[in-house]
């Protein structure tokens, strides 16, 4: 269940809008960020609250890559493998990071603090090979930068992820 | 070098912030709005006409004449849309245009609007980023404050508002219909015509969708006149100036303003700083990842609409990807495939079974298991994309059926080596 405060939040924004499905992604977003991922609950909730039926916020929640219908990380690194990251090393930056965490593309850590998963171009071809974490941009990657961000944000205490 | 060149869209740009409402004022910023107000939607419409502005979004069509498209007596309430969702590999102008200068991408969304007898407006940004949305949804509510926006704008009768919509991925979002259906909270696959969105878009209403850098050309049109609009390109065809994003092997990779129509050469040598140390220029794509490959010969080619269109390929996006000798352009293809073969949206068959066939084809060329017979091949299945429901899947092939053509012995290289050629 959602916090009373937060759910009234949500109704209020509902309710000033003509079209409440306009809102959908806006209430994934906030609903993956309270729960972690959009659970199968998270999903029933906002579909209640948007008017449409869960399968309706179903089609859209398997469409989009930024929506999580399973459980990750704290930390979801999106690690760009567009063409400029492609030619530029985004091969050795996922290796990097798959030796550095232990796990694979699309696994998570057993402390729960950081999830892979491969993204198409990002569009931060300048600052290539690049990675998005919680919304945020990092790049040109080398592998000293990417000692700094992941050690930062091990010892850090988490940010709220950005909108999403 | 760039700063030899007027800069019309980074006028008020700046290495370490954005700029204020109040630098984009003094730069003339919110003038045009204040001039636009007391003439008709129609006048603005025709100035934009003469201007010769051409859609900023990769078709290069007339923006005057897509506004002109809404019927008079079509009904209301009527939309626009800012597509800040350009998802193109190798683009990244909204990310420098939006940290540059909001306001400008506000006041081009509002003329947009008044010019259509709009109320409502909605800039579309994609996930990615979200410092983008951040910026423009604080520079909306400072305009609102400052009488730009809402009800009687400046003490006129027009009124119209900003909403920043956020989006969750998917390139096919950066599609016009596809994002009209995204918008209204439905899956985003395209659309055809008819009816055309400018008939019936979005909730069933006339809609106009614009590239965010078509719109920032509009206040500076209206100020300075189509002529002189005109005068700023380096060609005949096409005018502006344009946003290029230059990426991959070289010197200066970024976002760079220049006359339309400056030469490739110029754009890569003079701008982008050359090719990076130990690298020599082998191709590129011009305008993105749904272009055509280039070859050495054309790096003269004039950068505007129809000089591309000319040889055969397309400005695109005109963010322009290149790679080097050391680079193999198989793999690179492989890639690209790759790229829309996940980001198809699954509607039509072509596309949803025709890129699978063809990446597969590419991945056993590129892994030592290709076969001479495979390259018809690969032009039979680019060649049936073409009839799939929309552009998506024939851009995606473009890169395909350029590498056979102008790269044919890289490609027989790997067939007959049983090996890619720049793998040690």
């Amino acid at each position: 269940m959602l916090p009373e405060e937060l759910l009234e939040s949500l109704q209020e924004k509902i309710a000033e809008t003509d079209h409440p499905r306009e809102l959908a992604v806006d209430i994934m977003f906030v609903l993956q960020n309270h729960y972690g991922y959009l659970s199968d609950e998270a999903l029933e909730e906002g579909a209640g609250l948007l008017g449409m039926t869960p399968l309706e916020l179903e089609e859209l929640a398997t469409f989009y890559d930024f929506i999580y219908r399973e459980p990750v990380g704290r930390y979801v690194i999106h690690v760009c493998d567009g063409v400029v990251c492609w030619m530029n090393g985004y091969g050795s930056v996922v290796d990097y990071l798959r030796s550095k965490l232990g796990i694979n593309p699309g696994e998570t850590t057993e402390d729960g603090l950081f999830t892979i998963l491969p993204t198409a171009c990002i569009g931060y071809c300048d600052l290539s090979p690049a990675m998005l974490i919680n919304g945020r941009a990092y790049g040109p990657l080398t592998t000293g930068k990417i000692d700094e961000i992941l050690q930062r944000l091990k010892t850090e205490p988490p940010r709220p992820r950005m909108a999403r | 070098m760039t700063a030899m060149y007027p800069q019309i869209l980074f006028q008020n740009r700046k290495p370490d912030r954005i700029a204020t409402i109040e630098e984009y004022r003094q730069s003339g910023g919110y003038q045009a709005l204040t001039t636009v107000l007391k003439h008709s939607p129609k006048e603005l419409q025709q100035m934009v006409i003469d201007a010769n502005l051409q859609g900023r979004g990769g078709a290069g069509f007339p923006a005057g004449l897509k506004w002109k498209s809404v019927a008079d007596d079509a009904p209301c309430p009527r939309y626009i849309i800012t597509n800040v969702d350009e998802m193109e590999p190798g683009t990244f102008k909204d990310r420098f245009m939006t940290h540059a200068d909001p306001h400008m991408i506000i006041e081009g969304t509002i003329l947009a609007g008044y010019a259509v007898s709009s109320e409502k407006g909605f800039i579309f940004v994609r996930p990615s980023y979200e410092s983008s949305a951040t910026i423009l949804e604080r520079e909306v509510r400072i305009a609102k404050e400052a009488g730009y926006l809402g009800k009687n704008i400046l003490g006129s009768d027009f009124s119209f508002d900003i909403v920043v919509h956020r989006s969750a991925g998917r390139y096919i979002c950066g599609e016009g219909t596809a994002q009209i259906n995204a918008l209204m909270g439905k899956r985003a696959h395209p659309q055809q015509a008819p009816p055309r969105s400018t008939e019936k878009g979005l909730w069933e209403k006339p809609t106009v969708l614009n590239n965010m850098e078509t719109l920032v050309n509009i206040p500076h049109i209206v100020r300075n006149g189509p002529d002189w609009f005109k005068g700023l390109a380096k060609t005949k065809t096409s005018s502006g100036t344009k946003l290029y994003c230059v990426s991959g092997k070289v010197k200066r990779p970024g976002c760079y303003e220049l006359p339309m129509g400056t030469r490739f050469r110029e754009i890569v040598e003079e701008s982008a700083g050359g090719m990076i140390e130990g690298s020599e220029f082998k191709s590129c794509l011009p305008g993105g990842a749904s272009t055509s490959y280039l070859p050495k010969n054309f790096s003269d080619v004039e950068m505007d609409y129809d000089s591309v269109k000319k040889i055969g390929n397309r400005l695109g996006t005109g963010a322009i990807i290149l790679f080097d000798q050391k680079t193999c352009l198989v793999d690179a293809t492989l890639n690209l495939i790759d790229f829309f073969v996940r980001e198809s949206c699954g509607w039509c068959t072509p596309c949803r079974e025709g890129l699978p066939f063809i990446r597969d084809l590419i991945w056993r060329i590129e892994n030592g298991e290709g076969k001479e017979e495979f390259i018809p091949m690969l032009r039979t299945m680019s060649a049936h994309t073409w009839k799939s429901y929309c552009a998506f899947a024939p851009g995606a092939t473009m890169p395909v059926a350029s590498l056979l053509t102008h790269f044919a012995d890289e490609v027989h290289e790997h067939i007959s080596q049983k090996r890619c050629p720049y793998k040690g």
